[in-house]
Order: C-alpha cells, then structure tokens, then sequence
C-alpha cells in the first residue's frame, strides 16, 4: 500500500521532522513510531488536517487533545484499523504495512481502547484462545496488576467493569508489545487499580518498550509520561516535555487562540440579560446525588429563569447526571427536589408531571423518525394510561402551532421528522417541551453536529425560555460558547462537582482546566506566560 | 391533495394492483360477477381479522406468532358455549368470546413485558400454550352456532332505493368486516394510545423518554391484537358452523399481508387499510390460479414471489424518492 505522500509546496507544518526523505533503515532508530503528515478526510469533512506524532523507544508518551481534535481518529490509524487519506508512518524506520489491527499486533503495536474489548458470552480462556494470546504470562500479568483470584472459565460478561479493564490490559501485555497504545485505560477503575496500572506501565520502558497514553486525567499525565503529543483541530501543534508548569502548557496549547477570541465574543452575547434572584427557592436543587461508581457526589441548584452550564469531559458523570434529574435512571443515594419540595421520579413521566423535561444530544433518541412533525410533538401528551383517551384535536393544535412558529421549524417535510434537517430535528425536540409548558428544560448537548445558524437559533431560544422563567440545564461539548448562553457554569469532574463560575469568569481556558481536574492544584497564570520548554509545531496562521 | 397522494401512495398502489387484478380475473372467467366477488369476501374474513390482529401488534413493534391458535382457541369457546343453547343466549356469547381475545393477547404482552423475553420466543410459547388449551375446551371439531348469527355473513346488504344491481356487490360479510375495523381503528387514531402505539414501535426509548409507558402500551397492543383474533375465531365458527380446534393457515399468511401492505416489521410505520386490502390481492390470486388450473403448489411460489418483487418494487421506489 502506498500513501499519497503530503504535497510539499503546501505550508511545512512538519518542522518537526527535519528529515525530508524517510531515514535509513537502522535498527538503531531512537524513534519505534513516527508518523508525520497523516491527513484524513471523510469525504468532505476532515478528521485529521496534518497530525504527527513520534515515540522514542522508552518512553511514555501522552496524545492530548479536545474531544473531535482527532485523537480517536490517529488511533485507529496507527492500529490500521482505518487508512490514512495521505501520510508517512515508520515503525522501526520503514515504512508501515499495517492494514489490519492483526497485523498491527504482528508489527508490535498493541492496544487497549476505552470500551473491554472482550467478547462477553465466551468465557476468559476462549477470550485468550481468540487472540492466541498465552495463558502463563497472562495470569503473570493479572496478579502483577493486582487482581488475585480469576478463574478463567468465568464468561467475561459476569466480570465487573474494573476487572474486565485490568483483563484487557493484563492480554495486551502479554503479547509484549514494543509499543503499547493505551486509551482512557484509567477511567474505570477505582484508585488502588489505577494505581496499580500506571506502576506496570511505567515499568515497561524500563526494558525499552513505549507506551502511548491516552487520559483525561491531567495529574495521570504529568506523573506518568515523558513526553505529549498535543493535537488540536485535526493538526498537531506541538510536543511537550514533561516538567513543572507543562500542564498549561498543554491546556494553551489545546486551545489555541482561542483566549483572545473569547474577550471579542464575549460582546457579541445577546441582549436578553435576565435577572436572575439567586435568593429565590431553587427550581430544581440537586443534593449528594450518587449512581453506582460513575456519579459520585453532586449537589447544584438551578434558579427559576437561569441557563446553568455544566461542562465536563466525557464520562465524568453526567450521562448519569441527566438520567436521574430526567427520570429514567433511579440514584443509588441523594435527592431532588422540585421548587423545594422533594421529588421521587420512577419514569420520565413523573418529571413530566413535575415540568422537568430531558432534550437529549442524540436526536435518534429523542424522535420518533418515521412519524410526523406533529406527532412527535404531541407525544409527550400522552404520558400515562389516564391519558390514553381522546386527543382534544383543537386544544393540542394550538399548542402544537404555537411551538412550531416559535421555534420558526421548517415544515415543509413534516410528515416524516427524518426527512428534516438535523437543526430542525433538534428544534422539534425542543418545541415538544414548549408545547407541554416544561418548567425546567436539562438540554445534554443540544447543539453537537448541527450548523452555526441553528446553534445560535438554539442559544436564543434557550435564552428567551430563561427571560420567561423557564430554567435551563445545559450540558454541552463546546466550551467556548458557555459564557455565550449560560449564567453560571458548573463543572464536573469524576462525578464530583469541582468548580462554579459566573458567566464572566467561564471563558474556555477557565473551563478547560478546570474541566481537567486542574483547579486547586495549579495555579491558573498569566494568559501570556511564556512557553518556555514547549516545542510548538507551528500552528497554521 | 398532493400531500395526501404522497402520503398514502402505497395504499393506494395497492388498490391499483386489486383493480387490475379483478380485470384480470374478468378475463381469464368471463363470468366473475357479484357472487364470485361474495365468496372472495367470505374467504377473506378470518385472514383479514388475523391481518387487523398482526398490524396492530407489528404498528408496535412486536410480532405475534400466537393469532391462529388464539383464533383456534377463540372459534371452539364460542361453539361450545353457543352449542344446545338458545338462539338469543349468542347475544351473550359474543362479548364473551371478544373479552376471552383481549384476555389472551394481554396475557401475551404482559408476558413480554415483565420476563423481557423477545416477542418472537413469548408467542411462539404462546401459540402452542393456545393451541393445547383450545384442544382441552374441544378435542375434535364440533359445537355449534346461533342462525341469526351465522346469517350475518352470508347473503348481500340490501338498501331500500338502491338497484340489487348494486347491492349484490355489497356482501354482507365486507359490512361485517369493515365495521368491526372502523369500531376498532377509528377511535384508536384519534385516541392518545393510538399514537403510543406508534410512538413504542418507531422509537422505544424516544417514547419512554417523552413520558409514555411503554409496557402498558405494549399490553394494550396486543390486547387489542386478540380482540381481532377473537372476532377471526368468531367468523371462523360462523362461516363453519362449527369450532375447529386445529390452528388454520392464518399466522404466516397475516405476516405476508402486512409486509406486502407497507407495515414494517420494525414498526412504528403503515396502517390497516395497506394490510387489508393487501389480503385481498393475496387471496384473489390464490384463486385466479386456481381458476387457470396451476398446480396447487406452484400457487405458493407464485404468491411468494408477489410479495418479494412487490416489496423490492416498494423498496426502490422509496430509495429514488429519497435520492431526489
């Protein structure tokens, strides 16, 4: 297979890698991986503009990176389970044939990606046998990383969550890899185990062997690896040594420009201020919410007429979060309570009942595809079995009416809602809880993969339900527009709350480091503090 | 007007289909006239409830394998309990043998729901559980039916003003039918289940999340599947005379009907006038090949083939649309 090579009368971003021509082969090679110029495109869209990455042998080495900068997308590259559109990736210094992901093991290059990758109706041995993976040193490497009884005609689907990680990782090792790819490896597990791992991982290079690391977890970074790849937009823009002071680093790094733009937006924002009376009884008041391991202790209040934020990195929680103030997940410990008095909600119709409506971020699960516009706005009418009766044609007309000129939804397609616009779909999501008079609106995500125009539809919608108001939960991905929609910010990180900011104060690099665990711990400097180890990969003008 | 066209552009192909059918059926006898059209009704009853049965189970986005034992088991009941009685003790009958339906499609649901066993596996359960009892309550064909009852469906609907010419096309048994689908489907459209009903089948998790119960709906669906199964076993008891405990041809014959009437087996999409009218075409080219003298099992193939090529057709054309 050969790659395109990269056009070199384009800008030379690879400033990194002086070589011009791929290296003599040497054995010798201090880089096992270096991949330079790796361009992906999906058709129209790209997922990888000019990313890079090398590792030398030894070393950990962290790939940093906001969720859609790209990371997932040069993992599945490097472990050839996806082609690059164009491209150089040595291994070793020649150039590599992988294909496959069996053939990127044959190579060397082992990973452990974020979900167990264990089949879960075969039992641990047959899991092994699959992957020809030996058992003496897998059982080896089980107890090292601190699991002692496992028995290996267990079905991997009756193994707890930590386990099944530490089993993946304990299979990966025991191919002994020259190169081990380790993605959110930590996340699921609780912190003797965590501990555990990242101990083994770091005895790896001792024997020469590299380790790639993927974490959310900042202090994970800062303790464990050598060296970070940091990749923004698609592009990598720099490699950090690892010393004091190198988390801002990366943090500046993952963002860019974008401080200064955050001061030009900030004017931008619309007009209607709402007062918010932080002394007034509390819409909805979350208090010590817990749900299994994942959400952890999360206590907020949300005022009558606010849009409270709530930023966080993925999987910190607030999936969970979501599902218990909207009803369809019951908490294994805490409360809710509704303009003060405490609420039990068993189904999604209870915090129906209550005005308290979920608008999830992946519209497949909020809408009805096949049925009509005014079908899927009407459903929620129709709650619980008192409901089932007639439908009062002319009083849910107007209401239905009412909601679809509001939100300006496009209803030239509406017999079937597949057939509108995502920002459409979305909008109708919405209208349904308008129709219904929701009192507390938790929007998780509302505005991923839909355009500009829409987006900013929905942030002045949100808006105007506040001025009447309605509250507003908003948990979204695009941390640069909080301070845009939101009057405070709450930020999670696992499971707890670790942060609350006024509007004023949640411009992205704020929430960024703080959305990494770093508040309390770093100090935030001086947004001009110089960079004085980093290695910056000239950012594209 | 367009928008309605569009809408229902299936349902009215399908009646296209029906209509060149019947001219072709004119043309291979010439002497297919009113009675000839009478009996295809008569035919027809028990598969259409049986197909009014699966559309509304299916709108759900479930499947019911146990509607010909249901209707089995419905049809002996009704003949036992009508069997040395008073013509006037049918009357009570009736309602019974309807309650009996909704007792068994509910318990078929309710199964479903609480052990969240799949549809497919709880009534193919189901059907053989059916199909024992139905042998229990009458071990060889037999009991009996009311005359009033059983004159329902015979003979033509006579309108006072109205030319016989006409009135011969009116069978007795289609009034029948499309009263007991409009008592059922009309209010059901206009009531708030009707819509959970599609709600839980297009999107199950968009319809918890809104708010709807998802498992009552479910029960209720196939409640409503056995009151259908129940006037199938009915009309079955009517036409015959008398109950037969052994399930006829009516599950996968019902399963073809809605598929070829644009219900899909994922639910949540189609209605029961595509189905019905959909049994109809099945059942008359059943007979335009027994008219032409085809080896009875070459008959199969060639329903079968219908379907699939009626389908695909369907298929594509929803694919062009979609591309333009």
């Amino acid at each position: 297979m050969r790659w395109a090579r990269p056009d070199r009368r384009a800008p030379d971003f690879h400033s990194l890698d002086p070589r011009a021509a791929p290296p003599p082969v040497t054995d010798s090679d201090p880089l096992l991986l270096d991949a330079s110029g790796v361009v992906k495109n999906y058709g129209a869209v790209t997922a990888l503009r000019n990313a890079s990455l090398s590792v030398r042998r030894g070393e950990v080495h962290a790939l940093m990176g906001a969720n859609g900068a790209g990371k997932s997308t040069l993992v599945k590259i490097l472990t050839g389970a996806i082609r690059p559109t164009a491209g150089h990736i040595l291994i070793r210094g020649k150039e590599s044939n992988v294909h496959s992901p069996a053939e990127a093991r044959r190579a060397g290059l082992v990973s452990v990606y974020q979900e167990p990758a264990l089949i879960p109706d075969l039992d641990v041995a047959d899991n092994l046998r699959l992957t020809q993976t030996p058992v003496e040193p897998f059982r080896a490497w089980v107890k090292e990383l601190g699991v002692d009884a496992l028995d290996l005609r267990e079905p991997a689907r009756n193994i707890p969550l930590a386990v099944l990680r530490v089993l993946d990782l304990a299979r990966a090792l025991a191919a002994e890899p020259d190169l081990l790819l380790l993605d959110e490896m930590t996340a699921a597990l609780p912190a003797n185990l965590a501990e555990r791992v990242l101990e083994v991982v770091r005895n790896q290079t001792r024997s020469g062997r590299s380790v790639i690391f993927i974490s959310h977890r900042m202090l994970e970074i800062s303790a464990l690896c050598d060296r970070a790849t940091v990749l923004r937009d698609g592009a990598t823009v720099g490699v950090v040594d690892m010393a004091p002071g190198a988390e801002e680093q990366i943090v500046e790094l993952m963002l860019g420009e974008k401080t200064g733009r955050a001061e030009r937006r900030r004017a931008t924002r619309t007009g209607e201020e709402t007062v918010v009376d932080s002394g007034a009884t509390p819409r909805l008041s979350a208090r010590n919410l817990r749900v299994g391991t994942k959400l952890r202790d999360v206590s907020f209040d949300l005022l009558p007429g606010e849009v409270l934020g709530l930023v966080a990195l993925e999987g910190q929680g607030q999936d969970e979060l979501f599902g218990v103030l909207s009803g369809s997940i019951r908490p294994s410990g805490g409360s809710v309570a509704v303009d003060g008095r405490t609420a039990r909600f068993g189904h999604p119709a209870d915090a129906i009942a209550e005005g308290v409506v979920f608008v999830p971020g992946n519209r497949v699960e909020a809408l009805c595809m096949q049925r009509s516009v005014r079908e899927n706005i009407a459903l929620p009418f129709s709650a619980r079995i008192p409901t089932w009766g007639p439908i009062r044609r002319r009083m849910e007309n107007g209401r239905i009416d009412d909601a679809i000129d509001r939100l300006q939804i496009d209803t030239r397609a509406q017999a079937e809602v597949q057939r509108l616009s995502g920002g459409n779909q979305q909008k109708v999501t919405i209208a349904r809880w308008i129709a219904t008079g929701a009192r507390a609106v938790l929007c998780f995500d509302p505005t991923r993969g839909i355009d500009v125009g829409t987006k900013r539809e929905i942030y002045r919608l949100l808006r105007e339900l506040a001025a009447r108001g309605t509250s507003v939960l908003l948990y979204t991905s695009e941390l640069d527009e909080v301070h845009l929609a939101c009057d405070r910010a709450v930020v999670i990180f696992n499971g707890r709350v670790v942060d609350t900011l006024s509007a004023a104060e949640a411009d992205e690099p704020t929430l960024v480091r703080a959305a990494y665990g770093l508040t309390g711990t770093a100090a935030r400097p001086a947004p001009d503090a110089p960079a004085a180890n980093a290695d910056p990969v000239g950012p594209p003008a | 007007m367009t928008g309605f066209v569009k809408r229902n552009a299936w349902v009215i192909g399908l009646f296209a289909l029906f209509a060149a059918l019947v001219v072709l059926t004119r043309t291979i006898q010439p002497d297919y006239g009113a009675a000839g059209f009478g009996s295809l009704v008569q035919a027809v009853l028990p598969f259409a409830f049986a197909v009014a049965a699966q559309t509304v189970v299916v709108i759900a986005g479930g499947i019911d394998l146990s509607i010909a034992s249901m209707m089995a088991l419905t049809s002996v009941t009704a003949a036992v309990l009508m069997d040395g009685q008073t013509e006037s003790f049918a009357i009570l009958v009736v309602p019974m043998v309807l309650l009996l339906g909704v007792l068994l499609g509910a318990i078929n649901g309710a199964l479903i729901v609480i052990s969240r066993v799949p549809d497919i596996v709880v009534t193919l359960a189901m059907l053989f559980v059916w199909q024992g009892t139905a042998l229990l309550v009458l071990e060889t064909p037999g009991g009996a039916a009311a005359e009033w009852l059983k004159s329902l469906l015979v003979g033509t609907v006579a309108i006072p003003g109205v030319p016989t010419a006409i009135t011969d096309w009116i069978p007795r048994a289609l009034v029948v039918l499309l009263v007991c689908l409009a008592v059922v489907f009309v209010p059901l459209y206009r009531s708030r289940l009707g819509l959970s009903i599609y709600a839980i089948g297009s999107n199950n998790l968009a319809a918890f999340r809104s708010g709807v119960s998802v498992g009552w709906t479910r029960i209720a669906a196939y409640a409503i599947g056995g009151l259908f199964a129940a006037m199938g076993g009915l009309v079955l008891t009517l036409s015959t005379g008398i109950g037969a405990p052994i399930p006829g041809p009516y599950l996968l014959a019902s399963v073809a009907a809605v598929v070829l009437g644009g219900v899909a087996l994922t639910g949540g999409t189609g209605g029961i006038v595509g189905p019905i009218v959909a049994v109809f075409i099945l059942r008359l080219v059943r007979s335009d090949l027994t008219f032409l003298a085809v080896d009875p099992n070459v008959t199969t193939i060639v329903e079968g083939a219908i379907m699939v090529v009626v389908v695909m057709l369907g298929a594509l054309l929803a694919l062009r649309r979609r591309a333009t």
